[in-house]
């Protein structure tokens, strides 16, 4: 019994790790219409950030701060924020795929640094001796792994609150807009390189935020936590929810990832021993084709897109109005 | 540094032949296609199936024309792997980003792109294997062309040049020769109005991947030549090719060829500062130079 609860707790777990990351790709795609091909050069950023940060002091590396969780968190965070920043402000003035090939170049820019600065990163070997938050008070390993699920729940509920509230406002508004039209948006005074350039990094900072959790619950990381995979991952949980509804963001993550973890389990058990090797790629081809049918079939995701069936309205007579005058 | 001058330069061969078709690509169908690189993984395999196929059949092909390791063979599976490579990327087009592009916008087909590249690069792993392969077990041994400073070259390396070379050349001849040519450069140039002086679009489009799929295919090939095959060869190249057709500017096949070049060189020199664990890590470097200097590339015109 325990043994199951545990199971459930650390599926939950990673779950809600990556639905943090599916939220902050959904402020940039679902709302803003940015494609961003490197989720995980962010995700990695803010989780070797807290990772350097945070750990233990280690004689082989410059890093290990030993610094209170909550700060070298914090430091992940920026860290991801900054490399948007970074990106975005060099690519977001462009035609759109200049951001898709740039955000792609810095996910593998970023693996081939942590695979190869050993003073860094500990290259190959990764980085361990992380000081979890609350492990010392709590003690018991599965009580811990009860408090960890809450923390992620406590933090996947503080960005989902405060991108529900981010997009309903009028700034919200004002993304959608420039996803459907730009230049009206111009027309009407905006700047919309400044505000996806907001929106990216404030995106990608949510990934950070995935990344430093995730961190922060293995205490463990490598490049291969880096590894192409997790954005194609990330990107089937958002589409197969749905882009622009951070529910159908949540959904898709939990749905994906039940998948994902079951057709592993399956393969293992069922797969001839000479096919083991082999059950990764199955495994990325059905991450692929998942996201090629539902790019064909259902583009609009599980939980669609809502926009106010006022809004909706004045939209289709606006429409009519228009073919009406020409 | 001559050395590492003269490897940049055949590396960078292979990176222009496979950015010709990408900025095509890209110019006339708008779209940044991830699944590009693929190509040069689907040509690369296809002629390791095709030159023991023919060397099977016609076993004379198969004796190595000295100095090269390449035989007859092999570069009659060049010729098959150019052609089923752009073949598959019709049938791709047609299959997938064809029906997406119809009621879809441009960053849709990114996405799709995306998603076709996990396919094929997993499917070829499926196939083949995530083992190494090599065209030809015979060593190929490298002619030293000065003692001091140490410069090796192998003739392999200078066949993959100047092949390299004749087929941007033949390109370049159709390109500026023929009324097919004009018609292509009239699509890439405004793809409405060369629709309107009657040109057939779609037929064009078909045009673009097969050639575009040829020649990367034909890069899969060259690589493969001088080096180890393995299913990761495309998403090797992805960022590279995707490097070049940006310092050249998007729809410039000239600048494509030329950033290519200066791609390969680029990463070929890193390795005398950095280690080459970090050669990956340059077209990216490029990229970013060229976005904040010139973002439109040597010879792109639109940017926005």
């Amino acid at each position: 019994m325990i043994g199951l609860i545990s199971y459930l707790a650390f599926f939950a777990t990673m779950a809600g790790i990556l639905a943090i990351a599916v939220l902050g790709l959904n402020l940039q795609w679902g709302y803003t219409g940015l494609f961003n091909g490197g989720v995980v050069a962010f995700f990695g950023a803010g989780a070797y950030g807290t990772m350097i940060l945070g750990a233990r002091p280690d004689p082989m590396l410059l890093g290990g701060f030993d610094l209170p969780w909550i700060v070298a968190f914090a430091g992940g965070i920026l860290l991801a924020g900054l490399v948007a920043w970074v990106v975005g402000a060099l690519t977001l003035r462009l035609r759109h795929d200049y951001l898709a090939i740039a955000t792609f170049g810095v996910a593998v820019a970023l693996e081939s640094v942590v695979r190869n600065a050993q003073w860094l990163t500990g290259g190959a070997r990764g980085m361990r001796g992380f000081p979890r938050p609350f492990e010392a008070a709590v003690g018991d390993t599965f009580l811990y792994g009860l408090v960890f699920l809450a923390l992620v729940m406590f933090v996947l509920a503080l960005v989902y609150v405060g991108l529900q509230r981010l997009v309903s406002a009028p700034y919200g508004r004002l993304l959608r807009a420039i996803r459907e039209d730009e230049e009206a948006a111009r027309s009407l005074g905006k700047n919309p390189a400044r505000l996806r350039l907001q929106a990216f990094v404030i995106g990608s900072m949510i990934m950070g935020a995935s990344g430093g959790l995730y961190v922060s619950y293995t205490a463990f990381i490598s490049p291969q936590d880096m590894a192409p995979i997790l954005t194609f991952q990330i990107w089937a949980m958002l589409i197969v929810g749905g882009a622009g509804n951070n529910r159908g963001a949540l959904l898709g993550a939990f749905l994906i990832w039940a998948v994902w973890t079951a057709s592993g389990f399956a393969l293992a058990r069922l797969a001839p021993t000479d096919w083991q090797l082999y059950s990764g790629s199955i495994q990325y081809i059905l991450i692929g084709a998942v996201i090629v049918a539902m790019l064909l079939w259902r583009p609009q995701g599980l939980l669609p897109e809502r926009l106010s069936i006022r809004h909706t309205e004045t939209a289709a007579s606006a429409r009519t109005t228009s073919k009406g005058v020409t | 540094m001559i050395q590492a001058l003269l490897d940049g330069i055949l590396t960078g061969a292979i990176i222009s032949l496979g950015a010709i078709g990408l900025t095509m690509v890209m110019h006339i169908l708008r779209f940044a296609n991830f699944a590009y690189a693929e190509t040069l993984a689907i040509g690369a395999y296809v002629a390791l199936v095709a030159d023991r196929l023919f060397s099977a059949l016609v076993p004379v092909f198969d004796a190595a024309l000295a100095p090269l390791t390449l035989s007859v063979s092999l570069l009659l599976a060049l010729v098959v792997a150019m052609a089923v490579a752009g073949a598959s990327a019709v049938v791709i087009d047609r299959l997938i980003f064809a029906r997406i592009r119809a009621r879809a916008d441009a960053l849709s087909m990114v996405f799709a792109s995306f998603g076709v590249a996990l396919i094929l690069r997993n499917v070829i792993s499926l196939i083949f294997g995530h083992h190494p392969q090599l065209y030809s077990q015979d060593i190929a041994m490298a002619r030293v062309l000065s003692l001091d400073p140490l410069i090796l070259i192998k003739p392999d390396q200078v066949f993959v040049l100047m092949a390299a070379l004749v087929l941007m050349a033949a390109f370049h001849l159709v390109l500026t020769r023929t009324t097919f040519g004009y018609a292509l450069r009239a699509v890439a140039e405004n793809p409405a109005l060369a629709q309107v002086s009657g040109v057939n679009l779609k037929r064009m489009i078909v045009a673009v991947w097969l050639i575009g799929g040829g020649l990367s295919a034909a890069a899969g090939v060259f690589y493969t030549l001088t080096n180890q095959l393995t299913p990761m060869l495309g998403h090797t190249f992805l960022l590279p090719v995707f490097a070049a057709t940006i310092v050249g500017g998007i729809g410039s096949v000239y600048g494509a060829v030329l950033g290519g070049f200066i791609v390969g060189i680029a990463s070929g020199l890193s390795l005398m500062v950095l280690p080459s664990g970090y050669t990956p890590a340059m077209p990216f470097l490029l990229i970013l130079a060229v976005l904040l200097i010139r973002p439109q590339g040597l010879f792109g015109e639109d940017v926005r």
